[in-house]
């Protein structure tokens, strides 16, 4: 049969995009319910159609507060993290030094420990220092595991590099400042640029880190907790949706701006 | 040019007499990487590894929240914990393991078709996977409690198809209801961490040269043997990190089994949260929390050191 | 021509330098004079020593002792970019994130001077890449980018243009081509070259005086036709191009010395042997396989008195078009090799043919016989 034979030619094909839709699926519903118009508390039943929520979107109380803590804690610790990150990770490619393998495993033990277990013992050594918790708490906790993935993503890059190109630029009469500034930070940039991109979004999405360590203080994705228990306001999915969004334009408007440089230099 | 005529002295006899003026490496040159090095490792030891010491002892203190804790080595606590919370461990592992399963499933035939088969819309479709990132997880993870609803299309699917007369039978589900049973819960790790098995899969596939099929064709093997004999060794460091990437954080989630389970579904993560912040016992909390690492640990060391692939440290 | 005179002003100068890594000597204690002007090239297989000794002299490596003097001046504790020193590098390390202007651009940059392009345009045109100017450095093909590499270099007008291995990553076609080139450049420009090759023959070529480096020392330095002629060490003998080594031992040292060798006699000037020459000592005889006539045993009659001869048979022959090459067994070596030209070829000289090897004994040389026979013979690709 040609339907079954063509079936079993793209079989592959046909269930990764099975497993696209799977992944897709839940934005897809958190865009529609945004423009729902809920009986209860609860946003989870498709009533009737409405734009109320996207046009206040911050009419829900301590929604915008928290989402506005979110972004700050996120670019604080994506700026703590990176510069922290960026700076183990260029001591571990380019100098040898003692204790190599005991701080190797200090950076890789953080990925390899459940959030749970980060999450109570930080609370642990909080308690005991008697540090009021909060906004401070939550950046330290967030930059502690936001370094492993930033010092693991600018390795890889820097490691691909030839360090003679450093050589070079010092050869041409470029001092360690400038050689630095002129060259390695430059290409170095795109490792850097990826792991400052994962510690944001870490940051911004942690729940469980954050839960036990911001006391009273309300991120986001707590708001969005709390909220499960309490009623699900439909803003939530409008901020969802529109963050959504405005990711996949940025890496769009990305994509094409990369692509016409591409084709402006071959021409 | 008269250079070549005039070659300078051999160099067996020197112009001046040596002088062995030895130079070492400047003090402050050695010291460049400790310096790199200090802040961000001085970070990680006061903030994840000090808590460690302090939650081990923790765990072995008594006495109450109004007069205090000391440490007074009290291992029953592990006993009295492990005795109180096993079911939790073992469906946290049962759950974390199974899903880890089902995203390696997945997660292969889209890795495979972004690699491989993609063309043009690779870009496209790595950014599909990435998307759904930016949509804070907790409100995706709410969006299955949409989906998997009482009486909605899913549920009615599956009613119609028998598919939960068997699950339920098997103890997945519920005979009519998806929605606060394991398979829930389940289903919503499986989509958490989904991108966390697809990246790793996607890059070590992506290595692999095209000309590798070319020539396993060339030397009689059929697509399934190829992929068998080389492809699919080739992809293992991207198995490897994806499944550790995918059950670590599994194991340790609470976050799917509350909001999509019920109390018969709670897992580890749930009572050491509920233990921390609400009962306030922090000992047993702190044991569990450390028998869950070293559980954890020890699965990881053992299926890197079973796998080979210790580079990816 | 911008040829300088020949002065001690721009000399490079190396006193007792040497580079030591642990318990590894990368340099043995080294001197040696670079003349201002010259093309010079530092020969040897990978590992010898030499890219570390260029390193040196960029400031790119810390000499463990010794002195590296400029123009007269120690300039041993200066870092790289204050050195009136510049290097193409090996592979290039062209800036990947630069455009080919900005990359020719970098040190004049780096030294506060604004008006750039004039210069850079001036600097393109000599390497002939004008039109690539606004390119990224992986747009351009391996010699479009090596000619890159030196223009970035060559535009700061350093006192010494160091060269690393700097056609190493290119076919052969185009070797040859950017050889003649660079050579072209040196002659327009009249900056110092130290060139650091494993190719002899690229050494050969540009070079004007080639200094041979086995591990971590100067073998021999001099001319190249000078180092072919008269090899000092079997190293140099083999290494540079190919020689026949014939052990034997002195018979006689009135005149030229005459040396008995697998069963016969052989003669070579005094002047030429590099060794101790008392009667009775032992003595290498070399001999290059250019120099060696082949005749038929039947013709053995007709080759004219006072040359060296061998007999031999031989064991195998490849053409090649230019020459025909031979290898022959005899007394005196198991696989001697004879280039013939391929002018009126004997038909006879087939494998298995009887054949005696002459040639004027005013070609021999003569080396120390307490030296490793085989130093050197293994080829550049393997060494790699």
């Amino acid at each position: 049969m040609p339907v079954l034979h063509w079936i079993r030619r793209n079989l592959i094909v046909i269930a990764g995009l099975l497993t696209l839709a799977y992944m897709i699926l839940p934005n897809i519903v958190v865009m529609v319910f945004s423009f729902n118009k809920p009986n209860g508390r609860f946003n989870y039943e498709w009533q009737r159609f409405s734009l109320d929520a996207w046009k206040d979107p911050c009419g829900v109380a301590d929604l915008c507060g928290s989402l506005s803590l979110s972004l700050q804690i996120a670019f604080w610790a994506t700026l703590g993290a990176t510069v922290l990150g960026t700076m183990v990770a260029f001591a571990l490619v380019r100098y040898r030094f003692r204790a190599r393998g005991a701080i190797s495993s200090l950076i890789f033990l953080p990925m390899a420990m459940p959030e749970v277990v980060m999450a109570a013992s930080l609370l642990t050594l909080f308690l005991n220092m008697g540090a009021q918790l909060g906004f401070w708490t939550v950046l330290i906790a967030h930059i502690m595991f936001c370094l492993s993935f930033v010092v693991t993503a600018v390795k890889a890059r820097v490691m691909s590099m030839d360090p003679k190109l450093e050589e070079a630029a010092r050869d041409l009469y470029a001092g360690p400042v400038q050689t630095f500034v002129r060259v390695t930070l430059p290409i170095a940039a795109p490792g850097i640029a990826a792991g400052a991109m994962l510690a944001f979004a870490l940051s911004f999405d942690d729940f469980i880190i954050t839960n036990f360590n911001a006391g009273s203080t309300v991120t986001f994705p707590m708001f969005v907790w709390g909220s499960a228990q309490r009623g699900t306001p439909v803003q939530i999915n409008v901020i969802g949706t529109a963050m959504f969004i405005i990711a996949v334009m940025v890496v769009l408007v990305g994509q094409v701006i990369a692509s016409r440089r591409k084709n402006n230099a071959q021409s | 040019m008269s250079l070549t005529e005039a070659p300078p002295a051999p160099p067996s006899q020197p112009e001046e007499p040596q002088r062995p003026k030895l130079r070492k490496p400047s003090t402050r040159k050695r010291l460049v990487p400790y310096w790199l090095l200090l802040p961000g490792i001085l970070w990680l030891l006061v903030f994840f590894a000090l808590p460690l010491v302090y939650q081990a002892s923790t765990s072995v203190q008594t006495g109450s929240l109004e007069q205090g804790f000391e440490v007074t080595w009290h291992f029953q606590t592990y006993v009295d914990a492990l005795r109180d919370y096993y079911p939790q461990f073992i469906r946290s592992l049962l759950y974390a393991g199974t899903a880890t399963i089902l995203c390696l499933l997945l997660g292969y035939p889209l890795a495979y078709l972004i690699a491989f088969k993609a063309g043009r819309w690779r870009n496209l479709v790595l950014v599909l996977v990435i998307a759904p990132f930016f949509t804070s997880f907790l409100i995706r993870t709410l969006a299955w409690k949409t989906i998997l609803a009482d009486g909605g299309a899913v549920v009615d699917v599956l009613n119609t198809l028998h598919v939960l007369d068997v699950t339920s039978w098997l103890g997945w589900t519920e005979s009519n209801r998806v929605l606060a049973t394991p398979m829930a819960v389940v289903c919503g790790l499986t989509y958490n961490f989904l991108p966390f098995m697809i990246l790793p899969l996607y890059t070590s596939l992506e290595r692999i040269d095209g000309r590798l099929h070319e020539a396993a064709g060339d030397l009689y093997a059929t697509p399934a043997t190829t992929f068998r004999k080389v492809t699919l060794p080739l992809s293992m460091p991207g198995v490897v990190s994806g499944t550790l990437l995918t059950f670590i954080p599994a194991s340790g989630d609470y976050v799917n089994a509350e909001l999509l389970g019920s109390t018969d579904t709670k897992m580890v993560g749930s009572v050491i949260q509920s233990q921390f912040l609400r009962v306030l016992d922090y000992p047993t909390a702190a044991a569990l929390s450390f028998i869950l690492m070293a559980v954890v640990l020890l699965a990881v060391t053992f299926y890197i050191r079973r796998s080979g692939t210790e580079d990816l440290v | 021509m911008t040829q300088q005179q020949q002065t001690a002003g721009g000399d490079v100068r190396l006193a007792g330098i040497s580079k030591t890594y642990g318990s590894f000597t990368a340099v043995q204690p080294l001197d040696l004079t670079v003349p201002q002007g010259s093309f010079f090239a530092l020969l040897g297989a990978s590992g010898c020593g030499k890219t570390t000794t260029l390193r040196m002299i960029a400031g790119l490596e810390e000499a463990t002792t010794g002195t590296v003097f400029l123009g007269g001046k120690d300039i041993t504790d200066l870092p790289p970019y204050k050195r009136p020193v510049n290097t193409v590098f090996q592979s290039y390390a062209l800036f990947p994130h630069l455009d080919i202007t900005e990359n020719v651009a970098f040190g004049l940059r780096r030294r506060g001077i604004k008006s750039v392009k004039k210069q850079v345009d001036d600097m393109l045109e000599l390497v002939q890449l004008g039109d690539f100017a606004h390119r990224k450095p992986h747009q351009l093909s391996g010699g479009q980018q090596q000619r890159v590499a030196v223009a970035r270099a060559l535009i700061n007008h350093p006192q010494v243009l160091l060269l690393d291995e700097p056609l190493g990553a290119l076919d052969l076609k185009l070797r040859r081509q950017m050889q003649l080139e660079l050579k072209r450049i040196q002659t327009e420009v009249g900056i110092t070259f130290v060139h650091v090759t494993h190719d002899q023959e690229e050494a050969m070529t540009m070079a004007d005086t080639v200094a041979v480096m086995n591990g971590g020392r100067v073998e021999q330095l001099g001319a190249p036709a000078d180092l072919y002629e008269n090899p000092r060490t079997t190293f140099v003998a083999n290494f540079l191009g190919t020689s026949n080594l014939i052990e034997g031992e002195i018979v006689s040292t009135g005149g030229d010395l005459v040396v008995a060798a697998g069963g016969g006699k052989l003669t070579l000037p005094r002047e030429r042997c590099s060794a101790p020459t008392t009667s009775g000592g032992r003595l290498l005889l070399g001999i290059r396989p250019e120099k060696i006539s082949l005749a038929h045993a039947d013709d053995a009659d007709d080759i004219a008195a006072g040359r060296n001869r061998v007999t031999g048979r031989i064991t195998d022959s490849s053409f090649i078009g230019v020459s025909t090459q031979y290898v022959v067994e005899s007394p005196a070596g198991t696989a001697l090799q004879v280039y013939e030209q391929n002018i009126e070829r004997d038909t006879r000289l087939l494998p298995g043919a009887e054949v005696v090897l002459h040639w004027n004994p005013a070609h021999t040389f003569g080396l120390d016989a307490a030296q490793d026979i085989d130093a050197g013979a293994t080829s550049v690709e393997d060494a790699e």
